[in-house]
C-alpha cells in the first residue's frame, strides 16, 4: 500500500516547518519557539507512531519525486529506516526538552534552534532514504546544519573546532560524492536493497568494485569516526551539550554508521562483500577504533573529552557487528546502534548538567558530586555501566549479540576484543563513579539559580532520567515483540540469504 | 495559438527593454527606477508567456520583416534560448529592485552613488543579452554581442572612479578585440559559405576546409576573452569588483553568460563538422585549469568583491567543461552503438552550472555589497560577527556558496553531478579530480567568509554598522533561494532544455513523468 506516501515528507517536513519559522523570531519570543519546537518533535514522534504501527500490519511507504534525469528523491520506510527514524525522533522529542532549558537566557537561541531543527531533519532524511542520491543530498545537508550548532558559542576555540569539522566532513562528502556518482555510471540509480544490480555486474569489474567500496567506506568513515578519520569528534564537543548530546547518540556519528550499514548490506550485498574480501579488513578497522578509543578516552581528564572518545570506541561497535557478516553480529551492531545512541545521550545530558549547575569539566574535579546531584549521577551511572556492558542495562544485549556473533563465525578474537574493550571501559568508567559517589566533596556545593525542588531545573533533569530508564528498559524487555531486538531480527532476516546461519560462507 | 501572436511575441523580450531604456533616457533620473522596474517586469512576463508558448507550441521561428534566411535575419526560440532568457528576466528584476532601493538609499546626488545612466544602460544590455538568445544570425549576433559589450563596459564605469575606469578601459579593450576576432570569424564563414544564419550554415559549411577552420578558432578564441576563460580572463576580476555590487552581479551573472550562450551554439550547431576531440579537450583543459586557478585565486584575497569576482573566473571553468564531454573521438562515437547515454547529461550539466551560477553569483554579489554597504570597507575581516548583525545576508551568502560548492540541494550539485557522472560514462575521468578540488577550494573560501561571519562580537570593529533598507537584503535572499531552489526542481528546466535539444533523452524518467508532484 502506498497511497500514504506523503506520510514521508510529512515526517522530514515536521521538524523543517518550525526550523524555518523558527529562524525568524526574536530570542525574546521563547512561548512562541518553545511551542513550535515541542509541536514539531511531538507531531514527529506521533508520525512514526502511525507508521511503525503500519509498518507492523505490513503496509510499507514510499515517496518519489523526480529532480531531473536519473536524480531521484526517493523516500522509504523498511525494517532499517524505521529503526533510525524512530530512534531520532524519540531523542530529539527528549533532546529539544534538555536544549530548551540548557539555554534559557543564552544568546541567539532562535538561531540555534532553527539548526537544531535542520539538523533533526537531515538525520531523519538519512533514515527515510530509499536511495544513495537521497542518503547523499542528506548526508551533506546534516554537515551544512550541524557546522552553526558547533561553532554556536563563538569562541575562538569553538570555530577552531568548526574549522576540523568542516575539513573533515567537506572532504569525506566529496569522497562520498565521487563514489556515488561512480555507482551511477555502474548501474545506475541504485535504491537500497537493490543488491543484485552490483552482484550481477561481470567477474572482470570485481577489482573496481573493491576500490569502490573503499572509496564510499573513506566518504562515510569520517562521520563513523573510524580510524584515523576521528579527529573532528573530539575536537567538536566545544558545542553546547544538548548538541554534543544528539551529535553522539544520532545525528552525525549514527549517520555514517548506517551509511555503512546500507552500503554493506543494502547496496553491496552481503555475498558479494564477503567475495570481495572487504570486510575482515574492515572488521580490523573497526576493531582498531574500538581499542584506540578506549585507550585515548583513559587519558582525557576532560568529562566531555572522554565520552567523546568513549563514543569513537562505543561506535566502531558497530562497524565491527556490519563487518563480521554474520547474522547475529548484525544483530549486535544493529542492536547497538540504537541502545548506544540511549546510554550515550544520558552521559552527555549529565555532562551538561554538572557543567551547567557548578561550571565543573573536569573528571578530577568532580568528588563527592553524588551527593549533590543524586539523580543526576544515578542517570550517569547507569549509562556508564551500561556502556561497560553489565546487565540488565541496554548495552549488555549488543555486545552479548556480537560475542554471539564472533562465536558463530568461528572467530573468538572478538570475544577477546569484547572482553578488553569492556575492561578498558571500566578501567575509564568507574574511577568516575568511585569519585562521585565514595569521595568527599572538595567543596561546598551551591544551590542552582533556577531551581528549587530538584538538584538542578527539571528540564534539564528529566531529559536524563528518562533516556536512563530507557536504557534499562530497552535491556529488560529486549525479548518483547515491540523491542529493538524484534525489528533487528527482522532487517537481518531481509540482509541475509534464506540459508540456515553458518552455513552461508 | 495563432501564428501571428506568437511572431509578435517572440521579438517582444528585444522590444520591452529596449523601449524601457530609450524611455528612461527621456525622464528624469527620479522616475527611471520605476520606469525601469515596470520594464523589468512586462520582460520577466513576456519571457514567461514565451516559455508558455514554448511547451504548448514548441519551437518558434519568426523573419524579420518577412524576409526568410539566407536573405532575412531569424529570430528563433528553443530550449536553450528559454532557458537563458528566463534566467535574466529572474536575476534581472531582483537585481533592479535592489539597484532601486541602493540608489535611492544613498546620501548626496553625485554619480558615484547614484548614477543616473544606470537604468537606460542597463535595460540596452537586457535587450542586447536577450537578442542574443533569441538571433539565429552570426552578425547579427555579432552586432548585439557589440551592444552588449559598450553597454557592460560602460555600466562597469558608472561610478567614475578611477580604479572603475582603469579597469573599465581593460574590459573594453579585451571586448574590443574579442569582437575583432569573432568578426573576423565571421567575414570567413560568410566567404565559405555564402549564409550567416545559423540554420542553414550547419549544413552550408564545408567540413574540413581551411578557412572554416581558422574562422572556427578565431570565432571561439574571441568568445574566450568575452567570456574570460583561463587565460584570457585578465580583465574581468578588476572590472566586475570596480562596478557597484548590481552591475557587478549583472556582469558575473548575465554579461559572460551571454557569450558562453553563443560558443555553445556555434559549437553544437554550426561548426558540429569542424570541431574535432582534440579541440573539445583543448577546450575543457582550459575549462579544468580556470576552475582549479579560479577558484585558488579566490581563496587568496583579502578582499570580498575581488575574492567574488575571481570565483566567477573558476566557475566559468565549469560550464566549458562541457565541451569535452560532448565532442567525441569519431572513431569512439563510429564504435558506439547510437549516441552515447553521457551526451544529455553533459549538455544538462554544462548549462546548469550557467544557470545556478546566474543565480548564486548574483546572490553572493549583491550579499557582499551589502556588508560593505554596512560596514564601509572591503576587507575581508568587516564581516566578522554577521551573523549576529545581518544574518539575512548572511544566509543568503552561505545559499550561494553551497551553490558554488555544489552541496546538495543546490543548483550547483545538479550541474557538477551530471558532469562528474558524464565525465565518469565517457571514461574522461581526468576531469573529475579537478572537478572535485575546485569544490574543495570553493568551500575554502565561503566557509571562511562565513567563519569570520560567526566570530563573536568581541573581535568585531566596534564601529556601528549603517542602517541596510531590509529590500536589500531580500532581493540577495531570494536570489540565494533561487540558487537552492532550481536544484529541487530540475526536471522542469530540463523539459525546457529538451525542446530543440541536440541531444536525444538519455536516461528515461525513473518514474512518473517529471512535474507529477508538486509543491
Amino acid at each position: 500500500m502506498t497511497d500514504h506516501g506523503w506520510l514521508l515528507p510529512l515526517i522530514v517536513a515536521s521538524s523543517l516547518g518550525p526550523g524555518i519559522v523558527i529562524f525568524f523570531l526574536r530570542d525574546e519570543q521563547v512561548a512562541v519557539r518553545t511551542v513550535l519546537n515541542l509541536l514539531g518533535a511531538v507531531l514527529k514522534v506521533a508520525l512514526i507512531g502511525i507508521v511503525l504501527a503500519g509498518f507492523f500490519r505490513g503496509d510499507s511507504l514510499e515517496f518519489r519525486y523526480t529532480i531531473g534525469l536519473d536524480l531521484e528523491f526517493h523516500l522509504r520506510i523498511d525494517a532499517l529506516a524505521l529503526l533510525f527514524t524512530a530512534l531520532s525522533s524519540v531523542l530529539w522529542l527528549v533532546t529539544t526538552v534538555y536544549a530548551i532549558g540548557y539555554l534559557k537566557g543564552s544568546a541567539n537561541r532562535s538561531r540555534f534552534f532553527g539548526f537544531f531543527s535542520l539538523c533533526v531533519t537531515a538525520s531523519t532524511g538519512i533514515a527515510l532514504a530509499g536511495n544513495l542520491v537521497t542518503f547523499f543530498i542528506f548526508y551533506e545537508f546534516l554537515t551544512l546544519a550541524t557546522y552553526p550548532l558547533v561553532v554556536h558559542r563563538g569562541t575562538r576555540k569553538a570555530l577552531e573546532a568548526g574549522r576540523t569539522y568542516l575539513w573533515y566532513t567537506i572532504g569525506g562528502g566529496t569522497v562520498l560524492f565521487v563514489g556515488v556518482v561512480w555507482m551511477f555510471t555502474l548501474v545506475g540509480s541504485v535504491e537500497f536493497g537493490q543488491i543484485h544490480l552490483l552482484g550481477d555486474l561481470p567477474a572482470d569489474l570485481r577489482p573496481q568494485l573493491t576500490l569502490l567500496f573503499w572509496v564510499m567506506i573513506a566518504g562515510l568513515g569520517v562521520k563513523a569516526a573510524l580510524v584515523p578519520l576521528h579527529g573532528w569528534l573530539p575536537a567538536a564537543m566545544v558545542a553546547p551539550a544538548p548538541v554534543s548530546a544528539l551529535l553522539h547518540a544520532v545525528a552525525v556519528v549514527k549517520a555514517g554508521a548506517f551509511g555503512i550499514m546500507r552500503l554493506v548490506y543494502d547496496v553491496f550485498g552481503i555475498e558479494l562483500a564477503r567475495d570481495l574480501g572487504v570486510l575482515p579488513p574492515l572488521a580490523v578497522i573497526a576493531a582498531v577504533t574500538i581499542l584506540f578509543g578506549s585507550l585515548r578516552a583513559l587519558a582525557q581528564n576532560d568529562l566531555k573529552r572522554r565520552l567523546a572518545y568513549s563514543t569513537v570506541s562505543q561506535l566502531s561497535y558497530i562497524a565491527l557487528g556490519i563487518a563480521l557478516g554474520g547474522t547475529l553480529a548484525a544483530v549486535g551492531a544493529l542492536v547497538h546502534l540504537v541502545h548506544q545512541g540511549v546510554m550515550k545521550i544520558t552521559l552527555f545530558f549529565c555532562a551538561g548538567i554538572i557543567a551547567e549547575t557548578f561550571k565543573i569539566h573536569r573528571i578530577s574535579d568532580m568528588d563527592g558530586l553524588g551527593r549533590r546531584l543524586p539523580l543526576t549521577m544515578a542517570a550517569f551511572t547507569v549509562g556508564a555501566l551500561g556502556m561497560i556492558g553489565l546487565p540488565p542495562i541496554a548495552g549488555f544485549i549488543s555486545k552479548w549479540y556480537l560475542g554471539l556473533g564472533g562465536l558463530e563465525l568461528d572467530q573468538p578474537w572478538v570475544l577477546v576484543l569484547l572482553l578488553l574493550s569492556s575492561l578498558l571501559n571500566a578501567v575509564y568508567f568507574l574511577p568516575i563513579l568511585n569519585r562521585v559517589w565514595f569521595r568527599a566533596p572538595a567543596r561546598e556545593w551551591k544551590r542552582h539559580r533556577h531551581s528549587r525542588r530538584w538538584e538542578t531545573s527539571g528540564m534539564l533533569l528529566w531529559p536524563a532520567l528518562i533516556t536512563a530508564l530507557l536504557s534499562v528498559l530497552l535491556g529488560l524487555f529486549t525479548t518483547s515483540g515491540w523491542s529493538v531486538l524484534a525489528l533487528a531480527l527482522e532487517i537481518v532476516e531481509s540482509w541475509f540469504p534464506p540459508a540456515p546461519p553458518g552455513l552461508a560462507t | 495559438m495563432n501564428p501571428a501572436l506568437s511572431d509578435s511575441l517572440s521579438a517582444l523580450p528585444i522590444l520591452l527593454p529596449l523601449a524601457g531604456a530609450l524611455t528612461c533616457i527621456l525622464l528624469p533620473p527620479r522616475h527611471r527606477a520605476a520606469a525601469g522596474l515596470l520594464t523589468s517586469a512586462l520582460t520577466l512576463l513576456s519571457a514567461s508567456a514565451l516559455t508558455w508558448m514554448l511547451l504548448t507550441t514548441g519551437i518558434s521561428s519568426q523573419n524579420l520583416g518577412g524576409w526568410p534566411p539566407p536573405l532575412g535575419i531569424q529570430l528563433r526560440f528553443d530550449g536553450l534560448a528559454c532557458v537563458f532568457l528566463l534566467l535574466t528576466s529572474l536575476v534581472g528584476l531582483p537585481v533592479g529592485l535592489h539597484a532601486a532601493a541602493l540608489f535611492r538609499s544613498q546620501p548626496g546626488d553625485d554619480r558615484a552613488s547614484s548614477p543616473p545612466l544606470f537604468w537606460p544602460l542597463w535595460l540596452f544590455l537586457w535587450a542586447a543579452l536577450n537578442g542574443i538568445f533569441i538571433s539565429h544570425d552570426l552578425f547579427n549576433l555579432y552586432v548585439l554581442l557589440e551592444i552588449m559589450g559598450l553597454a557592460a563596459v560602460s555600466l562597469a564605469i558608472l561610478s567614475g572612479r578611477p580604479a572603475a575606469l582603469l579597469a573599465g578601459l581593460r574590459y573594453f579593450l579585451a571586448a574590443l578585440v574579442g569582437s575583432m576576432l569573432y568578426l573576423l570569424g565571421v567575414a570567413l564563414v560568410y566567404g565559405a559559405a555564402g549564409s550567416l544564419d545559423l540554420g542553414l550554415l550547419g549544413e552550408a559549411l564545408p567540413a574540413g576546409a581551411i578557412s572554416v577552420r581558422v574562422a572556427f578558432a578565431l570565432i571561439i578564441t574571441g568568445l574566450l576573452i568575452k567570456t574570460a576563460v583561463f587565460p584570457l580572463h585578465f580583465w574581468l576580476p578588476e572590472a566586475h569588483s570596480a562596478a557597484p555590487a548590481p552591475v557587478s552581479a549583472i556582469l558575473s551573472a548575465l554579461v559572460i553568460k551571454a557569450s558562453f550562450y553563443v560558443f555553445l551554439r556555434l559549437w553544437v550547431d554550426v561548426f558540429d563538422g569542424s570541431v574535432t576531440f582534440a579541440a573539445g579537450q583543448a577546450v575543457g583543459a582550459l575549462g579544468a585549469v580556470a576552475v582549479v586557478w579560479g577558484s585558488y585565486q579566490a581563496l587568496r584575497q583579502s578582499r570580498l568583491k575581488r575574492m567574488v569576482a575571481h570565483s566567477t573566473v573558476g566557475q566559468v571553468g565549469y560550464m566549458f567543461l562541457l565541451f569535452p564531454l560532448i565532442t567525441l573521438d569519431p572513431a569512439a562515437a563510429a564504435a558506439a552503438h547510437g549516441p552515447p547515454t553521457w551526451l544529455g547529461h553533459a549538455w544538462t550539466g554544462g548549462i546548469y552550472q550557467a544557470l545556478s551560477h546566474g543565480f548564486a553569483k548574483a546572490a553572493m554579489f549583491l550579499a557582499v555589497g551589502i556588508f560593505i554597504l554596512a560596514v564601509g570597507n572591503d576587507e575581508k575581516r568587516s564581516v566578522t560577527n554577521m551573523v549576529g548583525r545581518l544574518p539575512m545576508t548572511t544566509f543568503a551568502f552561505a545559499l550561494a556558496g553551497i551553490s558554488l560548492i555544489g552541496l546538495p540541494p543546490s543548483g550547483g550539485f545538479v550541474a557538477k553531478w551530471m558532469l562528474l557522472k558524464a565525465t565518469f560514462s565517457s571514461q574522461q575521468w581526468w576531469w573529475a579530480p579537478m572537478i572535485v578540488w575546485g569544490s574543495f577550494l570553493t568551500a575554502g573560501y565561503v566557509f571562511m567568509i562565513l567563519r569570520l561571519a560567526f566570530a563573536p562580537a568581541a573581535e568585531a570593529p566596534k564601529k556601528n554598522l549603517r542602517p541596510v533598507p531590509r529590500i536589500l537584503e531580500f532581493t540577495a535572499l531570494a536570489l540565494g533561494v533561487g540558487a537552492i531552489l532550481i536544484g529541487l526542481r530540475a526536471s522542469e528546466v530540463m523539459l525546457l532544455l529538451d525542446v530543440g535539444a541536440p541531444f536525444a533523452e538519455p536516461v528515461q524518467p525513473l518514474t512518473e513523468p517529471p512535474g507529477g508532484a508538486d509543491d
